[in-house]
């Protein structure tokens, strides 16, 4: 075909709702809009071919536009390493300062007139340039402080324990084959240091499968197992299903336990019969019969696939439709019902309902909607029946289970005439057209009969709910931010105790405009502070006093949730609302942003970031949740069913939203803490090491003389000491995993930054320097009256730089021993293996041989042969090594004893329960009572009623047709929710009934 | 990655000890069942072995004579500090033992706030040169500047400040009787470490020359009255690097306060036969090496020695004091055990 044409739009943005742009063809213009547009990642459906035209492609296209830039991740633990290492740049030149003004001061006194010894180098001229140049000269000496090889050692220590993480079978889910991956090597500590998890819910939290639960059919419930003693039972793997291969037709994906049910329908009870025929007729399904028998339904929504399912299995199959006819296989009958009307879904109305005729003529309204919406429209005589059903309802709402109300209402001949009528006339009219639609609806919907409820279960992720629990004990904080509908969005946090009854207030905030906004999100705010104010204090003073919330956040004992959906979000992201709405929602338990785009996720994340000295995390699993990865300190990306772009875009990925706990409980902790004891050890090293020179230097005329050997400097940080903290780094663990996740309070420390902070980096310097002061004067007092047992020379330098080095051996040895706190082979290797690796070099390097060759390399030769056999040199570095470890040992025990830690305490049951299995925790999952909301949920869209009744969704009634271009997003995702209104066909893939979301 | 294994589970991380973190481990606690008997042992151990060493200090005999200006040599004094430093001086100090020195008794020099350990001056010194090797002999190292070569060019040897500054007093050590005086009897070798007298100083290769010769074309340190290969005039095989006096000078002190071994008593002869007797002696000093320069000391040293080396009251004390530290701080954790810890009530959840 000859296609020649050119459009002009719009350059690349990341608007999902607009496009705007014109199609030349051949002398014509033809509009483009929004509705021309397919976006990335659709799906076609329900045509065999289309014409298209790739307008922006890769990084140009609206979902990489959404996507957010990639930033440069680092934790904070190397921000803080990098502000650590500039203070001790800092110290350093200091000590340069001062060693050079002593080495001034004593070229002036001493110097000056040791001359004759030692004439001053040609180009010295006076006592201030020595100074100068012993300045240098201790920088040079003394740079052994600022830790080179920390660098090198922490990146090593990240790369380890992104290996133990990839190797985690904890995390490897079996059924869909993917290990957890770290995808970053640099952010394993802030792993331990989360404080906000902002969550994806779609793909997340949810598996997006919908499975028909329960219903309640004429004040009976169905759905429940009891066993033989009549008592409730918990529906597990074993528990029997209902056997439907009765019916021909029947999916065996779907599960049912409660037999009464079928026992019912079998029974041929009108009731029953009547409430799976609703079922089966007022929906927006598309049937698919590829061969006889096997059915698939596509359905705009997951909600509605199951409903239908439900039906098939029940015997009210659904077969095949037209745009005039619905025909159903009712209990093996093949029954044509005439379809007169579908009376759309939309947000306002909460209800959809179909009217039809069937074969004997009757005209039937069918309805399905909210409870709250469909029982204000019952018929009066219901009232009974309304109780009892509102009751299951609670229950169902309790268990966290979406609902929906049925009614139904025969209509008479002559009525429905006249209301036709008025309808046809209604939607020819250009003007108020929804309106006058929404009125006719409202009539004639009126005076219903309650058949009874549906209730439909999102399914939850494995341990969606004791994962969350678990991180809500361990103080971390979790928003959800979902591109579903505030109904849904609610479903969800209720069914994962996120949002609980118990709570006193669940804040909506669902303004339109930036003054609504600020009303409610202002209220919500005074209530929250007016109520703890009163509880607390009892004066009262305006709530504007407290803008800064944050103060009072940690006095709200109250419970309260904020939900907020994506529009008014956007003026309360508004930087004069901004802080308003981030206090609000920290004084909030939960946060749920509903309807939100994916740009507006990563400004939550930034938000929160920007305002809060806290790490956030971002998990989500789809395309739309990359920008809020990006955003986020760290990203999570959950490796399931939508793509890759999550995980490519994440830094940690794994395949279920529980491994989560694992991750920060488990693997965040630990590796935060090993980070933290290593940089500990490592600066109280470093410190311990150096600053002998410092000692020294008083000592020798500030001549940067150096206490050790040259080789000893070279080899101390990179083959003395380097082992064993880097074991140290990799395996210690002071509580196990399992305690780890059994205690989630454990995790607390970290979030308050407490193992490694500036305070302990002064404590460690501190020991560091104390270290190496009695390092120094210990031997310096005994060295200055010290001979060999033969009465020969021994307080030589020499000597005096072998007894020092090996005091520091053993005192560091013995304080990452200390310091250690889980003792593993490699842990024994490497500190054993230290020491003896440094008495071997040490004796090589000063052994005959070496100094035949290298004779002024190894000046030291024989030293330590010397040395090493005097008691006296053995009593001075037992000496030292006693005095520097005994006080840290002290500390540490009576800190223990008086003052432990949650840690501590862990510690101290894990040492008595060691014999002990592990013992698992199991958090079980708490049914609410008392219940009384609706439970309602449906993520239903508007615009299919009208697509069904056209026809143009219909293959089959128009075949030689191009058909309309389908728009298929591959689960009902915030693409849809964007698109307020579509004429486009949206056939969502139908996990539930187990249609493949194929691309023709 | 590795191996790509088939089937449903490949990418299954291995279940090992080793990658799943659960390698067998120990891990200890501080606990007061482990730290206190480990703080009153300690305690204990130091206490013994301050006592100990106490007492064998206090059976060591130590005498220091700083004859800087003692006796005669105050005028020796003054004639270092003019220009002339060549002019030999010969002065007399006395001293008095009023308990005998039992045993082998040691005889040191000591010099007060000479600085042998400042970079410049420990740099200064050419070990290739000491060890023998001819091309160092005739051409020092540049660290031994400005001591590598003389007024005229002639290359030193030994060359740098070290051997250039070495301690040239000489003593001669009497012991008076009412009888007159009988010289005591110092050996003045195998006062170096054995591994400095055999490795780390040789003389360069005689080849049937005769040490001389070996050093002809080379000039003695500008401070130095006799030339290397002269020191020792009574033991040939005392003279070159290989001579003890200077070994033991050239192994550089630590601190600017040292004292270095000059030699030990020959107990072959009455009266030492049982070390020094107690009673007036007095020491003979050929006073050659100037410290006014510096505002140091000079001074001799007798004592005898320990198993743990020469008398040094430090290390008992410290020891002492240490256990007594030790044993307060275990006494005070006992107590805030007994007193907070001990039921464990800190340990509840």
């Amino acid at each position: 075909m000859d296609f020649d044409g050119e459009v002009i739009c719009e350059p690349p943005n990341n608007k999902l709702d607009k496009f705007t742009g014109t199609l030349h063809l051949r002398d014509s213009k033809h509009p483009l809009d929004n509705e021309n547009l397919l976006l990335r990642g659709c799906v076609l459906r329900n045509t065999e071919w289309c014409f298209g035209m790739v307008i922006f492609a890769g990084l140009q296209t609206k979902l990489m536009q959404n996507c957010g830039r990639t930033t440069f991740k680092r934790t904070s633990i190397d921000k803080l390493m990098n502000t650590l290492v500039l203070w001790i740049f800092a110290f350093l030149i200091c000590m340069g300062v001062v060693l050079a003004i002593g080495n001034t001061l004593w070229e002036t006194w001493t110097g000056r007139n040791f001359q004759v010894f030692l004439p001053w180098d040609d180009f010295q001229s006076s006592a201030v340039f020595s100074g100068f140049l012993t300045f240098w000269s201790y920088i040079i000496i003394l740079n052994t402080v600022m830790p080179i090889s920390l660098y090198v050692s922490v990146e090593v220590l990240r790369l380890g324990h992104s290996y133990f993480i990839n190797w985690d079978q904890r995390m490897y889910h079996s059924q869909t084959n993917t290990a957890a991956e770290a995808r970053t090597t640099t952010l394993n500590e802030e792993l331990g240091q989360v404080e906000y998890v902002f969550s994806d819910k779609t793909g997340t939290l949810t598996q997006n499968i919908m499975v028909f639960k329960k219903c309640s059919i004429n004040g009976q419930t169905y759905g429940d197992v009891y066993d033989e003693f009549k008592q409730k039972g918990e529906i597990t793997e074993k528990t029997d299903c209902v056997d439907f291969s009765f019916n021909p037709l029947y999916d065996r994906g779907f599960k049912f336990y409660d037999g009464r049910l079928v026992e019912a329908i079998k029974l041929e009870d009108p009731v029953e019969q009547d409430f799976f025929r609703l079922l089966a007729l007022c929906h927006t399904v598309m049937p698919e019969e590829k061969s006889e028998g096997h059915l698939v339904y596509q359905a705009q929504s997951p909600d509605e696939g199951a409903l239908v399912t439900a039906a098939r299995n029940f015997g009210f199959v659904f077969r095949t439709r037209t745009p005039e006819t619905i025909t159903l296989c009712e209990l093996g009958r093949a029954v044509t019902y005439q379809l007169l009307a579908i009376l759309d879904f939309n947000n306002v109305r909460k209800r959809m309902s179909v009217i039809v005729r069937n074969p004997q003529g009757q005209i039937t309204l069918y309805s399905k909607g909210a409870d709250t919406i469909i029982f204000d429209l019952l018929d009066p005589s219901n009232e009974d029946l309304m109780y009892t059903t509102s009751e299951h309802l609670n229950g169902f709402a309790g268990e966290g289970l979406r609902t929906l109300a049925l009614a139904y209402k025969d209509l008479d001949e002559d009525y429905f005439e006249i209301w036709m009528k008025k309808l046809i006339s209604a939607s020819t009219v250009i003007e108020n057209r929804e309106d006058q639609l929404a009125v006719l609806y409202e009539e004639i919907e009126q005076g219903l009969k309650l058949l009874g409820a549906t209730a439909i279960e999102d399914k939850l992720q494995d341990g969606v709910p004791e994962t969350i629990a678990s991180l809500v004990l361990a103080d971390i904080k979790i928003w959800v931010l979902t591109g579903d509908k505030l109904e849904t969005a609610m479903n969800i946090g209720y069914s994962c105790h996120m949002l609980r009854d118990d709570m006193n207030e669940v804040f909506v905030i669902s303004g339109h405009t930036l003054l609504e906004v600020q009303q409610q999100l202002r209220s919500a705010k005074e209530q929250i502070l007016g109520l703890s104010r009163v509880s607390s204090a009892g004066d009262v003073e305006k709530a504007e006093m407290f803008a800064d919330g944050s103060v009072y956040e940690e006095t709200i004992i109250a419970e309260y949730a904020l939900v907020i959906n994506g529009h008014s979000l956007a003026h309360a992201m508004e930087p004069q609302l901004e802080h308003v709405l981030l206090d609000l929602a920290c004084l909030c338990k939960t946060v749920i942003c509903c309807r939100v785009t994916p740009m507006q996720k990563a400004q939550v994340v930034e938000l929160v970031k920007r305002h809060k000295r806290a790490v956030t995390l971002a998990i989500g699993d789809g395309a739309n949740d990359v920008s809020m990865i990006k955003t986020a300190h760290i990203g999570v990306g959950i490796s399931g069913q939508e793509g890759m772009q999550a995980v490519l875009a994440s830094d940690y990925s794994f395949a279920q939203f529980r491994y989560l706990r694992r991750l920060l409980l488990v693997h965040g902790r630990w590796s935060y803490f090993r980070m933290c004891n290593f940089l500990w050890y490592f600066f109280y090293k470093n410190f311990a090491f150096t600053l002998v020179h410092f000692w020294y230097g008083f000592f020798c005329g500030f001549s940067a003389q150096t206490v050790y050997d040259q080789w000893f400097i070279t080899l101390f940080n990179i083959v003395y000491t380097s082992l064993p903290v880097l074991a140290m780094g990799l395996f210690d663990q002071d509580v196990s995993d399992q305690n780890s996740l059994h205690y989630p309070s454990l995790y607390k420390p970290g979030q308050q930054n407490l193992f490694f902070n500036k305070r302990q980096f002064f404590l460690c310097t501190l020991q560091g320097v104390s270290t190496s002061s009695l390092l120094f004067f210990i031997p310096y007092a005994a060295f200055s009256v010290m001979v060999k047992e033969d009465g020969s020379y021994i307080s030589d330098q020499h000597v005096f730089a072998v007894t020092i080095a090996t005091s520091l051996v053993i005192v560091v040895t013995v304080q990452i021993g200390l310091d250690t706190h889980y003792w593993t082979v490699v842990n024994h290797f490497f500190v054993w293996g230290s020491l003896i690796v440094y008495f071997s070099i040490l004796f090589a390097m000063q052994s005959d041989g070496m100094f035949g060759i290298f004779t002024s390399s190894f000046p030291f030769v024989g030293t330590a042969r010397n040395c090493l056999s005097e008691k006296s040199v053995w009593l001075v570095i037992l000496l030292t090594s006693v005095v520097c470890v005994v006080p840290g040992m002290a500390v540490s025990f009576l800190r223990v004893e008086l003052f432990p830690t949650l840690t501590d305490k862990v510690r101290h049951v894990q040492q008595f329960r060691k014999r002990q299995g592990p013992q698992e925790q199991s958090l079980r999952r708490v049914r609410r009572t008392s219940s009384h909301r609706s439970a309602y949920a449906f993520s239903h869209q508007q615009g299919y009623g009208e697509l069904i009744t056209s026809g143009k969704n219909m293959k089959m009634s128009t075949p030689s047709s191009t058909g309309s271009p389908g728009r298929t997003p591959q689960s009902s995702t915030w693409i849809e929710n964007m698109l307020k209104r579509k004429n486009t066909v949206s056939c969502v893939s139908d996990e539930s009934t187990g249609a493949p979301a194929k691309t023709d | 990655m590795g191996k790509v294994k088939p089937g449903p589970l490949a990418r299954r991380p291995d279940n090992s000890a080793f990658k799943q973190q659960r390698l067998p481990a120990w891990s200890p606690m501080l606990t007061a069942n482990s730290v206190l008997p480990f703080f009153y042992f300690m305690a204990l151990i130091c206490m013994l072995l301050g006592v100990w060493l106490l007492l064998t200090v206090q059976s060591t005999e130590e005498l220091k004579l700083d004859y800087t200006e003692a006796g005669t040599c105050n005028l020796c004094f003054e004639k270092r500090n003019v220009s002339n430093a060549a002019q030999p001086c010969i002065c007399t100090a006395v001293f008095n033992i009023k308990k005998a020195f039992k045993g082998d008794v040691f005889f040191y020099y000591g010099l007060i706030n000479f600085h042998q350990n400042l970079r410049r001056y420990m740099d200064s010194r050419d070990d290739a040169q000491m060890v023998g090797r001819k091309n160092n002999l005739k051409s020092p190292s540049s660290y031994c500047m400005p001591f590598d070569k003389d007024k005229n060019g002639v290359p030193i040897a030994p060359c740098g400040a070290v051997a250039n500054s070495i301690f040239n007093d000489s003593f001669t050590l009497s012991y008076m009787t009412s009888s007159g005086s009988v010289r005591v009897p110092l050996l003045r070798k195998g006062i170096s470490w054995y591994t400095d007298k055999n490795i780390k100083y040789r003389n360069p290769s005689t080849e049937n020359m005769t040490l001389p010769q070996v050093f002809e074309g080379t000039a003695p340190p500008l401070y130095w009255q006799k030339p290397v290969y002269d020191l020792d005039p009574l033991d040939k095989n005392n003279n070159g690097f290989i001579n003890d006096d200077l070994i033991v000078w050239m192994r550089e002190a630590a601190f600017p306060n040292f004292k270095k071994l000059y030699g030990v008593l020959h107990r072959a002869n009455k009266p030492f036969m049982n070390g020094l007797p107690a009673g007036n002696y007095s020491v003979e000093i050929s006073y050659n090496f100037p410290v006014q320069y510096f505002r140091g000391r000079k001074e001799v040293v007798l004592t005898t020695l320990t198993w743990f080396g020469g008398q040094n009251h430090f290390l008992p004390i410290a020891y002492l004091v240490t256990s007594c530290l030790i044993l307060l701080i275990a006494i005070l954790l006992t107590v805030f055990w007994f007193k907070f810890g001990k039921n464990g009530q800190n340990m509840e959840e």
